[in-house]
């Protein structure tokens, strides 16, 4: 059943994970493993223990020079200036319209160098978005083939890793990183996510990657820590109400719609769509991104439509059965005037109005 | 891959689309087949239809969705639903643990009992999977 996908775009890992036996499917261009064994087991394991994904398909954008700090406070509305250094921002690059180019993460790593960790899909676009709005003291570079990247992520990752790296990194806050290495191979070691656990995202050169995701699940082998596919990814992240680029953000919504005001810091000074944001703030937005959960049985799924006060409003932006809930959960942008926490809600699932509620998130919350 | 490893009862017929029918007499007992779950992963859902309802072959008859996805299935043979399992509303998983047993799906009771000879033997099931299953 395994067939050479031509023209599909490999990690370094491959040859480990084929090995592993892991169902490889294409995303984004890569061929990536969605699943080892189980989905839900592998769910299962980062909510209780650990799991290690390759994720080296993410790009990485490199901005340093003097104006790069400039450049970024330009092009994303969170404010930048606010990062010290080995400190990461969860963020976006907005257009004009502020309407998402990407969402992003950005690691200051000194005064005047940062690294942008961005979608495997837009790696291209916004390495050319970035470059287009860059004027005076800033060099922009599409570090992505420089880069491998792992993600160790529930709650026996910091003891995992921490028992091979060559630094201490339980101390490291969440959303920071360290420059450090494990095992003798450099790595950024960052305290970051897209699970909604603890855990880190290790940056490495390609050549050290194979090394590195053998020896972690060697070591991490008596925590139960298992390898992981897309396919948990996407469970683990929806439950912790992340978006997917593509899915529930894009270029038609805007961080206010999307429930990522967090990521709004009108005060900081001019950026691309601040006008947009600014007026968005003063007087509310039309419509919004929103969590439910079905009370009667079906599964939401990806553009299934979705109905609020008797009327088609959408679709489904996201959705999924939540394997820690045991429930079915979705996203979707619902207009104002039905955008609230209780409000009653139907998705169409082949032809069947299926009855539901939209409710607080996110889904799911680790116990702290 | 998994078609290696899958299995392939030989008292069983086969369609081209994975399922399975058991023929006893006039009653023939439906389910998906070992391959079919191991393609579809961790299945969480499965939606089937009323007692009494009339399928024909060929027809949809039912969902069953993994948490990555939906797939459908088709009556094997024409006949009238006698009973459904209902114990896979609350384990839904019995259809990976135990595709052939337990996780069996329906019951029915066949109108047209030589359109069994149309559908696979295991053996031409096992070649179907083979060549990729599609």
């Amino acid at each position: 059943m395994q067939q050479e996908a031509p023209g599909l775009r490999t990690t370094p890992l491959i040859d480990v994970i084929r090995k592993a036996g892991a169902k490889l499917v294409d995303f984004a261009g890569w061929e990536m493993p969605v699943q080892f064994r189980s989905v839900l087991e592998e769910h299962l394991a980062v909510r209780s223990r650990a799991g290690l994904f390759d994720v080296s398909h993410m790009g990485e954008i490199r901005v340093e020079g003097r104006d790069a700090l400039g450049l970024l406070q330009k092009l994303t509305p969170n404010d930048v200036a606010k990062l010290v250094p080995g400190q990461a921002q969860y963020t976006a690059l907005l257009t004009p319209q502020a309407t998402f180019v990407d969402d992003i993460l950005v690691y200051r790593r000194d005064e005047q160098r940062f690294l942008l960790c961005v979608n495997a899909s837009n790696v291209e676009k916004d390495f050319r978005f970035v470059r287009e709005n860059a004027g005076g003291a800033v060099r922009v570079e599409d570090a992505s083939s420089e880069y491998a990247q792992l993600a160790l992520q529930g709650p026996r990752a910091a003891d995992i890793l921490g028992r091979i790296a060559d630094q201490e990194v339980r101390s490291i806050p969440s959303y920071h990183f360290i420059e450090g290495s494990v095992l003798g191979s450099p790595a950024i070691l960052s305290r970051t996510g897209y699970t909604g656990e603890d855990g880190f995202e290790i940056y490495l050169a390609p050549e050290s990657a194979e090394k590195i995701w053998l020896a972690l699940l060697e070591e991490g082998r008596e925590d139960g820590l298992i390898p992981c596919g897309l396919g948990a990814r996407d469970t683990l992240r929806l439950e912790a109400r992340m978006p997917l680029y593509g899915n529930d953000i894009d270029e038609t919504v805007t961080p206010l719609e999307a429930g990522l005001g967090f990521m709004v810091h009108l005060d900081k000074g001019d950026f691309l769509g601040a006008v947009i944001l600014r007026r968005q703030k003063e007087r509310g937005v039309e419509k919004k991104l929103m969590g439910f959960e079905l009370t009667d049985r079906g599964i939401p799924r990806h553009g299934y439509p979705l109905r609020a006060g008797g009327r088609e409003v959408g679709s489904v932006t996201s959705g999924t059965f939540s394997p820690s809930l045991k429930k079915s959960i979705g996203l979707g942008y619902f207009p104002a005037a039905s955008a609230r926490i209780g409000e009653t809600i139907e998705v169409v699932i082949r032809g069947n109005a299926v009855s539901g509620q939209i409710v607080k998130t996110p889904f799911y919350k680790r116990p702290s | 891959m998994s078609d290696s490893k899958s299995v392939f009862p030989g008292d069983l017929r086969y369609t081209r689309e994975h399922e399975w029918v058991r023929v006893e007499g006039t009653v023939g007992t439906v389910g998906i087949t070992d391959y079919a779950q191991s393609e579809l992963g961790d299945v969480v859902f499965v939606d089937l239809p009323e007692k009494g309802r009339a399928l024909a072959a060929g027809e949809e008859l039912g969902t069953i969705e993994s948490v990555k996805a939906v797939s459908e299935i088709y009556a094997p043979l024409s006949g009238e639903v006698l009973e459904v399992n209902e114990s896979l509303r609350d384990h839904p998983e019995r259809v990976n643990g135990d595709p052939y047993g337990e996780g069996w799906l329906l019951r029915v009771k066949l109108t047209q009992p030589s359109e069994t000879e149309k559908l696979l033997s295991a053996e031409g099931y096992k070649s179907h999977v083979e060549e990729g299953g599609h």
